[in-house]
């Protein structure tokens, strides 16, 4: 198995260092603090509430953004700009090319994040110490955040693979959306007497990438318990999407003829 | 590349991809019942505020209130007859639904019937309830059927038999409003509480709604209805019997070999009725049908 | 005999067009081609003739529609040739927010040098290429002149034994061409083969061993420089300069381009002396004289224009 995935995926991410896509966390330290002071101030006994919902609210959508923009470039800026000739001359596979950005990707995902998370917990130091135990679940929703970023990731980059930025990003979004609602999909079809639309709905429910599966900020707001099982399904339903997407993107990828 | 080996690893792909789908759905099913449950021991709506949502929506107020009210049908449908269900998101559910869209006729009778009742089939909030159904009425002062809900609360809830009156008068003023509700406005106003009116204003409930839950809470509370009114019957023939014979019966078989009655009567569901110990008529123990606690607990002694 | 380093069969490929109609358009029509092994090969053509289809499918960048190519006996299919070949494409682009030295210790790292060696052979190239003192300057800053030397020191990097050039000489200066021309050179010494398309026959002139001419997607003929080059009739371009007050000589069918006093005039080879002595009559003050060298362009806009026929002349030698 050749390491040429290696070097395309720590380049990709010394490529969002140089973009000063990291700038974002400034933005988020400004927010948490403007957040931290605020609720100090009003403490009706849910500032903790707020700090975490906010932080963890915008930690996931700072992060989609993220990984929508630059995923959605990841191979089409490089066929634009030509980046690509040169490097596919090499002894690298078009599917290795593809994981390396894929995971260049998702690294700078994961330490951004991991930046985030930091000044959240920070904040929720300042505002409400010391730390409880079930603070430990704001590690969970963000393991989660990163699941669900790694999957539109996934997404983006298949659509890289054949479509003008623009338009990738209004399909990454459009299903990202529709997965957010997966759920109210089936209950719709659910409500309804025709049995094509019922069957319709059941489909479209379960192909697309059910994000809301991810979304546990208010259990961790609320220092509810979150299952073991559920963790290990949903690391394992991304695993497998994410597999899916990837296998998908190499299809198409890998017999493209390069303008 | 040569044709062959190009076309290899797309059909390696062909084959893995719907293979990939099919796990992920199974997993899907699992995921769902496990956030189901979470979601049962503690809700959260992250924006409660109708107001602010409205603002979220950027017009696309009409979609987002169809999600909501599944939604809210899912909510109240997963709780519904589960062990000690408490529903304290139904009200915010429905205000954000309501808000969102005005004219969502359904939303303000599913909460007329599901918000106000107690118990673990409802809210046991009437108060809100009159609250969303007269904000239903000021946003369609045309629809009759609002009218009907907000006298059926006045009645049956509140036991405010003026303002029900009041509510199915200004109803049957309103086009193509059946002439049953000036009929019933002035029963309400006569006759304060009665059975017959109960019954009335509950077979227009199921006849005037589509919702398979009101239907079906309507047809329950007409059993129960019917029941009860059998058993004042009985109650009253239990009466005369003891007139007769000086005590009161042991069965309903003595109130036939009385020649009271020609057959042993039933309830709704099918069982017999029976007599206690204390001469009053009652429900075998095994039938399902339900007497409304509206009926049990009487405002004003010997009158319903 | 030893083993081609480029053997290509039938390669053809072809671009459907248009999104309802669905057009074929033809860009390479089955070339089939050798070139020895330690070769300086040049690829000449107009452009448009489908050089830089066919570098592309050899590099493995565009498929074929049909036909075959092998490069040191393995076929284009196969991942591991990578590790032969070196690309120049034409017209590179590169991560502009790299470094030059950045750019080649990445891409050194698809070839399995130590971190010490891959840091030593770096330094080595940029030096060779002329970039050294601009090494840790942003690509995004480099003139287009230095991003060909960086693109040609990418091709050579990782030591390939076949080296391929797409219009290597553009951008450059006299003095960059002169040291493009010395780097091939040195390549050759050292046993590698060199593949490179231009459309400047002086430079084939100079450097290669065979040349391939390709028009229109087809393969015109195969063969040394000088086989394709002989055939020109020479036109000779005169330079003169008019005495102050003095108009043009009359006697000159030829059409003059006159800038001041300075006059130029192209006349075919066997009118020159005709010419140069009516120049003599009226004293104008000659300048030089020398021959109009044709660009692959003029020789193909002739061959194109007598209805597309192939010129007799060129032969096709194999090896």
């Amino acid at each position: 198995m050749s390491t040429a995935p290696l070097p395309v995926a720590l380049n990709t991410f010394r490529e969002a260092v140089r973009d000063r896509v990291l700038y974002n966390l400034v933005f988020f330290a400004l927010l948490m603090m403007g957040a931290a002071i605020l609720v100090g101030q009003i403490s009706i006994g849910i500032d903790r509430l707020v700090i975490i919902n906010l932080g963890l609210s915008a930690i996931s959508l700072i992060g989609l953004v993220m990984a929508i923009f630059i995923g959605v470039g990841l191979v089409s800026k490089e066929i634009e700009k030509r980046t690509l000739y040169s490097l596919l001359a090499r002894p690298i596979r078009r599917w290795e090319f593809l994981l390396g950005k894929y995971a260049g990707l998702v690294l700078t995902l994961v330490v951004n994040t991991a930046f985030m998370t930091i000044g959240l917990a920070a904040a929720l130091f300042y505002v409400g110490r010391p730390l409880v135990p079930t603070d430990l679940l704001i590690l969970v929703a963000v393991y989660f955040i990163l699941l669900e970023l790694a999957l539109v990731t996934a997404l983006a980059l298949f659509f890289s693979c054949f479509s003008s930025p623009m338009l990738s990003t209004l399909f990454t979004v459009g299903i990202y959306i529709t997965g957010c609602f997966a759920g109210d999909i089936r209950a719709f079809g659910e409500l309804t007497r025709n049995p094509a639309m019922k069957i319709l709905t059941r489909v479209i429910s379960y192909l697309v990438p059910n994000f809301h599966n991810f979304n546990v900020i208010a259990f961790a707001a609320h220092g509810q318990r979150i299952p073991f099982s559920l963790v290990g399904h949903n690391t394992l339903y991304a695993v497998l999407y994410v597999a899916l997407l990837l296998i998908a993107a190499s299809a198409v990828f890998s017999t493209r003829n390069l303008k | 590349m040569s044709r062959s080996s190009r076309s290899r690893p797309r059909w390696t792909a062909l084959l893995l991809i719907p293979l990939l789908f099919a796990a992920v759905a199974g997993l899907q099913t699992r995921i769902d019942s496990e956030m189901g449950s979470l979601t049962q021991l503690g809700d959260d709506l992250f924006l409660r505020s109708p107001s602010a949502i409205k603002t979220v929506s950027l017009g696309y107020e009409s979609l987002l209130s169809d999600i909501y009210w599944t939604r809210t049908v899912q909510y109240y449908g997963g709780r519904f007859a589960t062990e000690g269900a408490t529903f304290p998101l139904l009200w915010p559910l429905l205000d954000i639904t309501t808000t969102l869209d005005p004219q969502m006729i359904i939303a303000y009778r599913f909460g007329a019937i599901f918000l106000s009742e107690s118990g673990t089939g409802g809210a046991g909030r009437p108060d809100l309830a009159v609250e969303l159904v007269k904000r239903g009425i000021r946003s369609n002062p045309d629809d009759w059927r609002l009218n009907t809900d907000l006298g059926f609360l006045y009645y049956w809830r509140l036991r405010d038999y003026p303002s029900s009156a009041s509510a199915f008068l200004d109803g049957s003023n309103k086009p193509n409003a059946p002439p049953w509700m000036k009929v019933m406005a002035a029963r309400v106003a006569q006759k304060g509480g009665s059975l017959d009116t109960a019954r009335m204003i509950w077979s227009e409930i199921y006849e005037s709604n589509k919702d398979p839950k009101i239907r079906e809470r309507a047809l329950e509370t007409l059993r129960g209805l019917r029941a009860e009114e059998d058993m004042q019957q009985l109650n009253l023939l239990a009466d005369e019997y003891q007139k007769r014979s000086g005590r009161y019966p042991a069965s309903v078989s003595d109130l036939r070999s009385a020649g009271l009655i020609a057959a042993i009567p039933v309830d709704p569901d099918g069982y017999p009725y029976l007599f206690e110990p204390d001469g009053k008529a009652a429900l075998d123990p095994r039938s399902p049908v339900v007497i409304p606690k509206e009926i049990k607990t009487p405002p004003t002694p010997g009158h319903y | 005999m030893s083993m081609p380093a480029i053997e290509i069969v039938g390669l053809t490929k072809d671009y459907t067009v248009g999104f309802w109609s669905k057009r074929v358009r033809r860009s390479l029509d089955n070339l089939t081609l050798a070139v020895e092994d330690g070769e300086i090969f040049g690829f000449l053509g107009p452009n448009g003739a489908g050089k830089t289809t066919t570098l592309k499918l050899l590099t493995g960048l565009i498929f074929p529609t049909s036909g075959t190519a092998r490069v040191r006996g393995r076929s284009i299919d196969d991942i591991s040739m990578h590790r032969e070949i070196g690309y120049l494409p034409e017209q590179p682009y590169f991560y502009d927010y790299l470094t030059a030295r950045e750019l080649l210790d990445y891409y050194a790292r698809f070839s399995t040098y130590s971190s010490q060696d891959r840091r030593e052979r770096v330094s080595q190239l940029l030096e060779r290429v002329g970039l050294a003192s601009a090494a840790d300057v942003q690509l995004r800053k480099y003139s287009k002149g230095m991003l060909q030397r960086a693109g040609i020191a990418q091709a050579i990097l990782h030591e390939p034994q076949v080296v391929f050039l797409d219009e290597p000489m553009s951008g450059l200066d006299p003095v960059g061409r002169h040291e493009v021309r010395d780097i091939i050179l040195e390549l050759k010494k050292q046993g590698r083969t060199v593949f490179f398309s231009t459309h400047i026959l002086s430079d084939a002139e100079m450097l290669c061993d065979r040349v391939a001419v390709l028009a229109a997607g087809k393969l015109q003929g195969v063969g040394a420089p000088g086989d394709i080059v002989s055939l020109e009739v020479h036109t000779m371009d005169i330079l003169f300069e008019l005495r102050p007050g003095q108009d043009l000589p009359p006697g000159i069918a030829h059409k003059i381009t006159r800038i001041g006093a300075r006059c130029h005039v192209e006349v075919p080879e066997h009118e020159l002396y005709a010419v140069l002595d009516e120049l003599r009559r009226s004293e104008a003050r000659l300048l030089s004289v020398l021959p109009v060298r044709p660009t692959l362009e003029d020789y193909f806009l002739r061959l194109v224009g007598t209805e597309g026929a192939v010129s007799r002349g060129v032969e096709v030698t194999t090896t």
